[in-house]
């Protein structure tokens, strides 16, 4: 496992970037809290998607997750969106392809500057859904990952 | 978040091309008499309102074009740019057909631009007109789907496609006012309101101004339909109602991405029948799947506007006979091509089990529209031809295009019981697609491009369709079709159809440049196709080549030779009598 950015550091990965078997330990530990793409809905329909229990009963709890960071909307933001798939931006038209449901919004513990990859990566925070607008750029979303961090699998 | 990258790489090319004093509408505009559009002048520097001078054929302008024009000291552009004073009338008309030249002169800046009105015949020619676009209903496209649907035995079709018997034919521009490339917005655009207008701009010309919906509009034909005639109005799509196609049947914007605003455009004009996919606008931001950001519940209000909905194939067939307005969206986004939802399951087939096709949506559209003892106008869309031709999915672009034929065949036995009906089927853009032969698995070796056969080598593909469908049983045959792109980023070409789901040809990596998506790589005999646009281009892209539009029925005789595709409006006004005086 190694960490995608050395830029910014937190101090939580450094303690398992260094010490190996709390590392590992806390991967297993992990595993009844990872959350997949395809457990995020139970159900789907033209008038409305609706949460997982799973999803329900994980929020406000600390979670894992893995897939592939979107490129960023800014260089430097302290959200990125998470795809289940690396993101080709636009399959279709210039502008009318839009995001996928499946996305979640991981809010970063801090602004760093990303470097996009197509690998994958495990996402760690805490889980939370309902309508919430991004003051700062107007986005919405209905599923984030709060005080988070992120490493390459 | 991709929509507002666009609006800003839309507002920087426009920064940049605001050089000139510009009128609205542009020069050589053609104008249908009697419909209402914005004028609007920008003039490049700051001036006093007492300074500008407008004339329209010599006299005062206000004499002319019955009102006097709002005055805009300075306009500004992104991050406060001042670009200038400009002069916007809102809402004329002009009922007396002739050229009308405009001189405006305001200070050291002068421009004249000359429009022509029209007027149309007196009487009209139909009483419905069927309207049916396959985006990006390329030649190809056609060929391969007469083939694989048809068959071919020494060098003849086994049969015709319907689209292959609308008699009266012609070529169609598609350049844009600021690009000689065009996407469906401008293109849909200018066949709905007879002005060319900006890539991404839907019923409007594209201002300099940021903002996307206060750039000055033109009337769409569905909105004359509705000023002049008590006909109903429908729009059938695959794919998002709110997408470029189907919103220029009603909408005005300067970017076809404000599709959670064409959703209230789609309700104030409110077509008799609506259907299609892009549910998610419809949903207040608290639902989940919801791509809007209020909280406006559209579903109920167009069910407070009096529509039925309809969310899948039952509730759409239970609708087919019934009164009042339909709405109904059966996917959140746009809905899956034929290849899965009918035969593969693929993609999104499992979460929107039940949707209905092209030619059921058309149909049940007809029944109900045909219930209108004053006709109807019918926008019906293939929508997913461009959006398989993009990625270069070159199976799925072909089996859209077979349905999309097999709604004009609906709509051609419409016309049959029904024969002052016009059809008119067109695309609103090319692809950079070819058939030069087939993928032979029989010949020898591993290597796939070996099995490619040209000329006497390809032989004929040997796809069969037993239950007469109208499809191919299969579209992994031993001998298959092959379609190439003249375009496209780096990617792997495997030579066989994507079975698995939508190709994805390219993926963005961390410099933020499209590279061959991996997933293909070791596909046995894929070979690596360097691509030909710039790394930022993750799919192919639109051909400048013109569009073959075919029709019938009565005005059909307008379509022939070449032809704008702003031109191809007044051939429908002037079916409808839109421009007649006694209809004023
Ligand atoms: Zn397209």
């Amino acid at each position: 496992m190694e960490t995608v950015s050395s830029l910014h550091l937190s101090r939580r990965r450094l303690i398992g970037a260094a010490i190996m078997l709390p590392l590992t330990a806390s991967l297993v530990r992990a595993a009844d809290s990872s959350l997949a793409f395809g457990e995020l809905y139970g159900k789907f329909g033209v008038l409305g998607l609706e949460f997982s229990d799973k999803v329900k009963r994980l929020a406000g709890q600390d979670i894992s997750m893995k897939g592939f960071m979107a490129p960023p909307l800014k260089a430097e933001a302290q959200f990125f969106v998470l795809t289940e798939v690396p993101m080709s931006l636009c399959p279709f038209c210039s502008s009318d392809a839009d995001w996928p449901d499946n996305i979640v919004v991981v809010y970063l513990l801090e602004k760093q500057t990303f470097v996009q990859s197509r690998q994958t990566i495990e996402v760690r925070g805490t889980l939370e859904y309902g309508s919430w607008t991004d003051p700062d750029t107007g986005f919405v979303s209905l599923l984030r990952i709060r005080q988070a961090e992120y490493f390459a699998v | 978040m991709r929509t507002l990258l666009a609006a800003f790489a839309a507002t920087t090319i426009l920064a940049g091309a605001a050089q000139a004093t510009t009128v609205y509408p542009l020069d050589r505009a053609t104008i249908l008499a009697g419909s209402p559009f914005d004028f609007k002048v920008e003039l490049n520097k700051q001036v006093k309102p007492e300074d500008v001078k407008i004339t329209v054929n010599g006299q005062d302008y206000k004499t002319v074009l019955g009102g006097e024009a709002q005055f805009v000291e300075l306009e500004k552009g992104k991050d406060d740019k001042a670009l200038g004073s400009a002069i916007l009338l809102r809402g004329l008309k002009i009922s007396a057909p002739g050229d009308y030249k405009i001189e405006v002169a305001a200070g050291d800046e002068t421009k004249s631009v000359t429009w022509n009105v029209y007027e149309t015949a007196a009487q009209p020619k139909a009483k419905n007109i069927i309207f049916l676009l396959g985006d990006g209903l390329s030649v190809a496209h056609r060929t391969a789907a007469r083939i694989m649907s048809k068959g071919m035995t020494e060098g003849k079709a086994n049969g015709r496609l319907n689209m292959d018997d609308l008699d009266r034919m012609a070529f169609i521009g598609t350049s844009a006012t600021n690009a000689v490339a065009t996407d469906s917005a401008n293109t849909m655009s200018a066949y709905m309101t007879g002005h060319k207008t900006a890539v991404n701009a839907i019923g409007v010309y594209a201002d300099r101004t940021p903002a996307s919906l206060d750039d000055p509009r033109v009337e769409t034909f569905a909105e004359a339909v509705r000023r002049l005639t008590k006909k109903a109005i429908g729009i059938v799509a695959t794919a998002e109602v709110e997408d470029a196609t189907p919103a220029a049947v009603v909408s005005h914007t300067r970017n076809r991405g404000d599709k959670a605003d064409i959703v209230g455009m789609l309700l104030d004009v409110k077509p008799e029948v609506l259907l299609g996919g892009g549910s998610a606008y419809f949903l207040g931001k608290e639902v989940p799947g919801s791509k809007r950001k209020d909280n406006q519940d559209y579903i109920k209000l167009f069910q407070d506007a009096g529509y039925k909905l309809a969310t899948d194939k039952n509730e759409l067939a239970a609708n087919a006979s019934a009164e009042g307005n339909l709405l109904g969206l059966f996917h959140t986004g746009n809905m899956d091509v034929t290849l899965d939802r009918e035969f593969l399951k693929k993609g999104t087939v499992d979460k929107f089990p039940n949707q209905p096709g092209l030619v059921a949506m058309t149909k049940v559209a007809l029944d109900r529209l045909s219930k209108n003892p004053d006709g109807f106008y019918l926008m019906v869309e293939g929508s997913s031809i461009d959006k398989m031709s993009h990625p270069l999915d070159w199976d799925r672009a072909v089996i859209e295009t077979i349905e999309f034929d097999q709604a004009i065949g609906v709509a051609r036995d419409f016309q049959k019981a029904h024969p002052d009906t016009l059809i008119v089927v067109t695309g609103d853009h090319t692809h950079g697609v070819s058939i030069i032969g087939t993928v032979d698995d029989e010949k020898p070796g591993t290597e796939m491009r070996e099995k490619v056969g040209t000329y006497a080598e390809a032989g004929f593909p040997n796809y069969k369709d037993e239950n007469g469908d109208g499809y191919p049983d299969k579209i992994d045959v031993s001998r298959r079709l092959f379609l190439s792109a003249n375009n496209g980023p780096d990617h792997y070409e495997t030579f066989r159809p994507k079975l698995d789901g939508p190709f994805v040809p390219a993926v963005q990596n961390e410099k933020k440049e499209y590279v061959a998506n991996e997933q293909y790589k070791d596909v046995p005999g894929a070979v690596f196709v360097q691509g030909n646009l710039p790394k930022s281009s993750e799919s192919g892209v639109h051909a400048v080549d013109d569009v073959v539009l075919q029709s019938a029925g009565p005005g059909a005789e307008g379509f022939h030779g070449y032809l704008e595709q702003s031109d191809v409006y007044r051939v429908l006004a002037d079916a409808f009598a839109l421009g007649a005086k006694q209809t004023n």
